[in-house]
């Protein structure tokens, strides 16, 4: 009993941490090209989610209206980009972090009145026959997740180091103005940043919805774990949101397993206070070098 | 000057005109959350409200007088709401008010009311609105006692004596939780689990799992409020828990239903009367208006009735009534009307007000339903 019970926490706490994490990566992205950190992400994740289910409302095959909805949320990093975040181009890091949650406020808003503020499904890609390991039991769209995010970990770890776009990024976040003068069309790449960064957040949307359900407000919550995620994991390295993240929502299942739910959330803070306090740029994160 | 003579000269055309004794209309003032987070909830109030009165108009309106609604949104917000009270009872001059949605709102809105000695009738749960009894305020929505009460008198009777609570930490969850306990107490049923979730989880299954390994849960009660509730009842069936699942009101929705992937299959919810309409026997009194209420909320929005749109529906119909039984838009008589409502059937349940009781329905207004095929059986 008590062997099974601990995987069923386990197992939990790998599927909300998975979640987080695949929430997380599309941090990553946009502090990479341009330090700033997005908490629009957890918005884009709700809007992935909503349009295909909307998608899928209006008659569209299941894959047609996933495609649509990462589509139309990349376009809508993009406008954030060009008709928020660069008119402000040149303000402190922190003015334009306050740009991007004004802009999640105001997704959630036209989210609500578009939307409503009833809560959604869609059906798992899986099947709905939970599997049974040692008398603990994952839903098998747990599956699906793990192995989307694990694909978009990879595919965005191979796309930093093999590609022109992914070495501009890189370059554009090291030296803005020396990137511009190699011939890198630095708002471009930024721009790019926010539609990769938006898709992947999309893809972590459609992938959660049949688990956590969607409404207009489920960017929330999720984005500020993800960003915990993002923080123990060390900001800018994918690998290390995911690990971030799965720490963090396995410390949470354990939490709320054996001792209470009600420190389940204190208990992921908890963890972060403790790996920042001994590794300060998170557990992955490159120590910070100021050329003079 | 000029304008009040021009006022009084039409309004005697209009007395000559409809042949009534005053072209003043009788004035009904509401306060709803129209916007903000209480919005599910002022919404469909605010849409029954505007309809309502509108009907009562061509049915002749009140007194031999047209009604006017003034209806202000209060945007979820308790310092807005006070400053829509006090423009109520100072320049609007209504004979009583409607409101809020919720119960924050109203106990700030309550001091105004009692000081100019108009009655208030509040849309919000909140026991602590009709508890102590103010000689001024009214309230229609069930409160999450009642809830509780009838949850336990089944478990009584089904002699479940050991439960599992698993509640909400948001304000519904958690009031939920604190009156269970109390009626629990009451009844010598042992609370032997008792778990929370927060408002945005995602998944729930380490605190079922913790149920599911409690021995001798007889049954497992489910509080609190939106699609939380959903993924419980999810868990619960990927868990393959066979425990009896309860749920409060705020499970009464069918996109919890639909949402819950057949996790709510054979689960008891406490489900208010606009719920079952439909399934009342033709002689119930109660039948014929939550049948019509439940029709013409359909034919307004296209979507399913609502039960915060029917306790809206209940405070005009209490207000009306009283007006018309006193035979005056004094708020001192319609407070006095509305205290003396007897047998007054709602679509909340039936109404039957005392000096003590300024809510007068009880748990029996609350009817267990249970899910089958994802359709509301009544048992």
């Amino acid at each position: 009993m008590a062997l099974s019970e601990f995987l069923q926490f386990l197992i939990s706490g790998l599927t909300v941490g998975f979640i987080y994490g695949a929430v997380a990566l599309g941090f990553t992205v946009i502090y990479n090209a341009s330090h700033v950190v997005n908490f629009a992400q957890g918005e884009f994740v709700m809007l992935g989610g909503m349009f295909t289910v909307f998608g899928i409302s209006l008659g569209l095959p299941y894959l047609v209206a996933a495609i649509l909805a990462i589509a139309l949320t990349a376009l809508i990093g993009v406008l954030l980009y060009e008709f928020a975040i660069r008119p402000a181009r040149g303000a402190p890091v922190f003015a334009l972090i306050i740009i991007t949650i004004g802009a999640s406020i105001l997704i959630r808003g036209l989210a609500q009145v578009a939307f409503g503020t009833s809560f959604f499904s869609l059906p798992s890609l899986a099947g709905d026959t939970p599997i049974n390991i040692a008398g603990a039991v994952a839903q098998p769209q747990s599956i699906v997740v793990v192995v989307g995010t694990l694909a978009m970990v990879g595919l965005l770890a191979l796309m930093m180091r093999r590609t022109m776009i992914g070495k501009a990024l890189i370059a554009a976040s090291n030296d803005l103005v020396a990137s511009q003068l190699v011939g890198i069309n630095v708002r471009m790449i930024v721009a790019m940043s926010f539609a990769i960064s938006a898709v992947l957040a999309a893809v972590a949307g459609i992938l959660i919805t049949p688990i956590s359900l969607v409404s207009y407000d489920i960017g929330v919550l999720l984005a500020l774990k993800a960003f915990a995620a993002v923080m123990l994991g060390g900001m800018g390295k994918p690998a290390g949101a995911l690990i971030g993240g799965i720490l963090v929502g396995v410390g949470e299942a354990m939490t709320a397993g054996y001792i209470s739910t009600d420190y389940k959330d204190a208990a992921a803070f908890v963890i972060i206070l403790v790996v920042l306090c001994a590794f300060p740029n998170g557990l992955f994160g490159s120590e910070h070098h100021e050329r003079v | 000057m000029k304008k009040v003579v021009k006022l009084a000269a039409l309004g005697a055309a209009l007395t000559i005109a409809g042949g009534v004794q005053a072209a003043d209309p009788v004035r009904i003032g509401a306060v709803v959350s129209q916007t903000g987070p209480a919005a599910f909830l002022g919404e469909p109030a605010a849409i029954t409200l505007k309809h309502y009165v509108e009907k009562l108009n061509e049915d002749g309106g009140l007194l031999g007088r047209p009604v006017e609604l003034v209806l202000y949104d209060d945007a979820s917000d308790a310092n807005t709401a006070r400053t829509y009270a006090t423009r109520l009872v100072e320049d609007d001059e209504v004979s009583a008010v409607i409101g809020t949605s919720t119960t924050g709102a109203t106990l700030a809105m309550i001091s105004v009311f009692e000081d100019a000695e108009v009655p208030l009738v509040s849309l919000a749960a909140g026991i602590q609105i009709i508890e102590p009894v103010n000689p001024y305020v009214f309230k229609t929505p069930h409160t999450d006692r009642m809830v509780c009460e009838r949850v336990m008198i089944e478990f009584s009777e089904r002699s479940f004596d050991q439960v599992a609570l698993m509640t909400g930490t948001g304000g519904v969850g958690k009031s939920v939780r604190k009156e269970c306990t109390e009626q629990a107490e009451k009844r010598g049923i042992e609370i032997i689990a008792d778990e929370t979730f927060n408002p945005k989880d995602v998944d729930m299954s380490p605190q079922l799992t913790k149920i599911k390994n409690t021995p001798g849960v007889d049954a497992v009660f489910v509080g609190g409020f939106g699609q939380p509730l959903a993924v419980v009842s999810r868990n619960y069936k990927q868990l393959g828990i066979e425990i009896p699942q309860y749920h409060s009101h705020g499970s009464a929705s069918k996109v919890y239903v639909e949402m819950s992937d057949g996790g709510a299959e054979n689960a008891r919810v406490t489900a208010p009367l606009l719920v079952i309409a439909d399934q009342l026997s033709e002689d119930n009194p109660l039948r014929p208006r939550a049948v019509e209420y439940t029709k013409a909320f359909r034919d307004l929005t296209g979507e399913d009735v609502s039960t915060f749109g029917g306790y809206a529906y209940d405070a005009l119909l209490l207000i009306s009534d009283a007006i018309k039984r006193a035979d005056s838009d004094d708020p001192q008589d319609v407070r006095d009307a509305l205290e003396a409502t007897k047998d007054l059937p709602g679509v909340t349940g039936m109404f039957n007000m005392s000096a003590e009781d300024h809510l007068g329905i009880d748990h029996s207004s609350l009817y267990m339903v249970t899910v089958k095929d994802s359709e509301w059986v009544l048992e």
